[in-house]
């Protein structure tokens, strides 16, 4: 093992963590851009650098493919393409990352679905030279539906157009306009060249035009957390913790993360969805009593009242509960290979509770290309983003996924075998927002394919 | 033109958490989860770093009431005694019930074959998959994160294991949000690694935070190793040295916890957590890549070990 002591001492320091997710086609170089991120970073070790040079060789590669580094797959290797979402850890002295390399190809988009909901960031890639084609415009939509809050757009390859000013303002105005339209609350557009390393890492001496940050130095000073005073403050209950020992005979503390927002000792709260209110007397956040907890941490809260109280429970504040339904409309991404259909059964999981639900109808199905809606498709295929409308057996606390990613979120499984049939977004999405244009059905049995 | 609609804001607010923090929280929330939701859950315990912080966890995760679930320990019969030492004491603090699964017995058995190359970490599997089914263990709690190696990047926090306890990286559920998917047919089960999103760093910095004793191999001592394949192996019983090998002493650690046929030692001084931190926040090799020999075999190594079954 090396002695050497050439990271700074400064990185063991507390730091915070920064979950992003990477976005581009198939030839934006979001490999280039992540590899170098990585390298930059001094989070490619000798022997994985070592492993890639080998495998490079042995297929007849003069350069090492910094592609082999995130496609740990044989199948990925063999065809050379991402298929499934990995996940890579780098990190600086200032913040820890967590990053989701989902895949480019437009045949994938349920992976950037996956690895854009639990992000905070998404770098969406452009080539210079193509400006923003049809792909930015899917991957900006799968952000703004996930409610990515924070994006990114990365102009690639500014080598290739001289270092324009003029190119790079004119792409980042063209997104900007479509993305807020979408409603992407903050968008950052960065020029770079990841090949040549122009403001990814180091600032570009190429583009004393550009004032802006860096791609890492914009990482590094991102906001992770937002006003939590703004926030609705929710705790799904999910496990209720009775030691019954000679120690603790009468401890019942209910165990869960905090999704949204902040609960104090002293608080009245209502327990959904029997509508029970009593008051929390203490949060033990994990060995240590404390006055005041927040998302995300994990807890256990105890109350006042010895009242029924089990998972799938919801605790929410008196006077700033959601209100309870049987009725979910939502948008939906399908993620399974077999289709959504009108009239199917399916159990729907929603922060800890699980219930049974039926589709009762599929009112559209969007196409992100230009956001046009086709009415009534009947169902929906892989990779399918529309809306649907649910009926479950019994009343869900949920919110607006617009209001909170953690409790307006839901699954729809198959019961049959367990499979995640979509991922669903409760309440009104820019795919609500437009009027159905009852002109684009036709011609489109073999369902839509992105 | 530069940045639009962007609000720059230097400072954190004040309920952002550390990056410790936030994954002691998602640990817990799957501990959680798996208690909440399925029957027979099971914490695989070897007695390294990574099994050690889960415990830790699993009792953070559940106090002041018990740890809902037992152990298992696959032991391949070359285990290190400080380690063997180590799990049965922590074992009885906190009388939690063990499961051990033998590779030894099922050589004596003649069940499985001693491997020309003397490793037994590919042994593990199958001891390991018939507990599972002997027991019927639902979900199989692993220490597994994904900087470790590729393949396990791709790896989800809730993975679905078919009836052989086979991995088929192709068909893996999406994961969305924190709703974990741990739906299975009757004989499935899922393996759960709540350090997904660990590195080897946090976990060190987890240790060091929590104050979590460990084996004293993991501690620079001087020991009787030999070199094969470039590795520092310990000398014993198990079947080293051979007679072109040569034993000597060295002052050295361990890095990750094995087989003591396929896991090497690393020359090093550090004897207290915080020059373990600083050696590893310097070093520029991987965990894997400067103590598995194994892993070295074949680029997909680990992939084709996880898809019959491995952990």
């Amino acid at each position: 093992m090396s002695t050497s002591t050439e990271q700074p001492a400064a990185e063991l320091a507390a730091t915070t963590l920064l979950r992003f997710a990477t976005a581009g086609s198939v030839d934006d170089g979001k490999s280039t851009l992540v590899g170098r991120l990585l390298h930059d970073s001094k989070s490619v070790l000798a022997d994985q650098l070592e492993a890639v040079e080998h495998a490079s060789r042995s297929r007849g590669q003069e350069a090492p493919d910094l592609a082999l580094l995130t496609d740990g797959l044989r199948a990925e290797r063999e065809q050379g393409i991402t298929i499934d979402v990995a996940y890579r850890y780098f990190a600086t002295p200032r913040r820890r990352f967590i990053l989701a390399d989902t895949p480019g190809h437009v045949q994938y988009t349920r992976n950037m679905v996956t690895g854009a909901s639990t992000a905070e960031l998404a770098v969406v890639l452009v080539d210079a030279r193509n400006g923003v084609v049809e792909q930015t415009r899917r991957h900006a939509a799968v952000a703004a539906l996930l409610r990515v809050p924070h994006v990114v757009l990365a102009v690639n390859k500014m080598d290739l157009v001289e270092y324009r000013e003029t190119v790079f303002a004119a792409i980042a105005e063209e997104f900007t306009t479509y993305a807020s339209e979408l409603g992407v609350p903050e968008i950052t557009a960065i020029p770079i060249s990841a090949l040549a390393g122009d403001n990814v890492v180091e600032p570009s001496a190429n583009m004393d035009w550009y004032g802006g940050p860096t791609v890492l130095e914009h990482l590094e000073t991102v906001p992770v957390s937002h006003d939590l005073t703004a926030c609705h403050a929710r705790f799904p209950v999910q496990y209720v913790i009775r030691p019954q020992t000679a120690e603790h005979p009468d401890y019942r503390g209910y165990a869960g993360q905090i999704a949204a927002g902040a609960f104090r000792v002293g608080e009245e709260i209502t327990v959904l969805p029997s509508g029970r209110t009593t008051t929390i007397t203490g949060i033990d956040a994990l060995g240590e009593s404390v006055d005041i907890a927040w998302a995300p941490q994990s807890v256990t809260i105890r109350l006042a009242d010895d009242i029924d109280i089990s998972r799938g429970d919801l605790l929410a504040p008196v006077g700033d509960a959601p209100a309870t339904s049987q009725d979910v409309e939502a948008t939906v991404c399908h993620v399974a290979d077999t289709p959504l259909t009108v009239g199917q059964r399916v159990l729907l999981k929603h922060t800890t509770r699980t219930v049974k639900a039926i589709v009762k109808e599929i009112p559209s199905r969007l196409t992100l290309d230009d956001l046009s809606q086709h009415p009534e498709p009947g169902q929906l295929v892989a990779n399918d983003i529309g809306r649907v409308k649910v009926r479950t057996a019994e009343p869900l606390a949920l919110d607006a996924y617009a209001d909170s990613r953690r409790t307006g979120s839901f699954l729809l499984i198959d019961p049959a075998d367990g499979t995640t049939l979509a991922a669903g977004m409760a309440g009104e999405s820019f795919a609500s927002a437009k009027a159905v244009a009852p002109a684009a059905v036709e011609n489109d049995e073999e369902g839509w394919d992105f | 033109m530069t940045t639009v609609a962007h609000v720059h804001e230097a400072t954190d607010s004040p309920f952002a958490l550390s990056h410790l923090d936030s994954l002691e929280s998602e640990a817990v929330h799957i501990f959680r989860e798996v208690a909440g939701e399925f029957e027979r859950p099971v914490i695989l315990f070897s007695g390294g770093k990574d099994s050690i912080v889960m415990l830790h966890l699993a009792l953070k995760a559940f106090a002041p009431a018990p740890v809902p679930f037992t152990l298992l320990h696959v032991d391949t019969g070359h285990n290190f005694p400080e380690v063997i030492e180590y799990r049965d004491r922590v074992v009885a603090e906190h009388g939690l019930r063990l499961h051990v699964a033998s590779v030894q017995d099922y050589i004596d058995a003649g069940t499985l074959r001693e491997r020309p190359d003397g490793t037994r970490n590919p042994l593990q599997t199958v001891p390991l998959t018939e507990a599972i089914q002997q027991h019927r263990f639902d979900a199989v709690f692993g220490g597994g994160r994904r900087d470790e190696e590729k393949a396990r990047a791709k790896e989800r926090v809730f993975s679905l294991r078919d009836e052989f306890s086979q991995w088929d990286p192709r068909r893996q559920r999406p994961e969305l949000w924190q709703l974990y998917n741990g739906r299975h047919a009757p004989g499935e089960h899922v393996r759960v690694f709540p350090l997904s999103n660990w590195t080897e760093l946090d976990v060190w910095q987890y240790i060091q935070r929590e104050k979590i004793e460990l084996p004293e191999i993991y501690f620079a001592h001087e020991r009787e190793v030999f070199q094969r394949n470039g590795m520092w192996l310990t000398a014993g019983e198990w079947g080293g040295p051979k007679e072109s090998e040569t034993v000597v002493t060295r002052l050295i650690r361990y890095r990750t916890v094995g087989d003591m046929s396929c896991t090497g030692a690393v020359d090093s001084d550090a004897t207290t957590l915080d020059a373990v931190i600083a050696e590893i926040a310097a070093s520029r090799l991987t965990e894997r890549g400067a103590t598995r020999a194994d892993d070295k075999l074949s680029e997909a190594a680990m992939e084709d070990r996880k898809r019959e079954g491995y952990f």
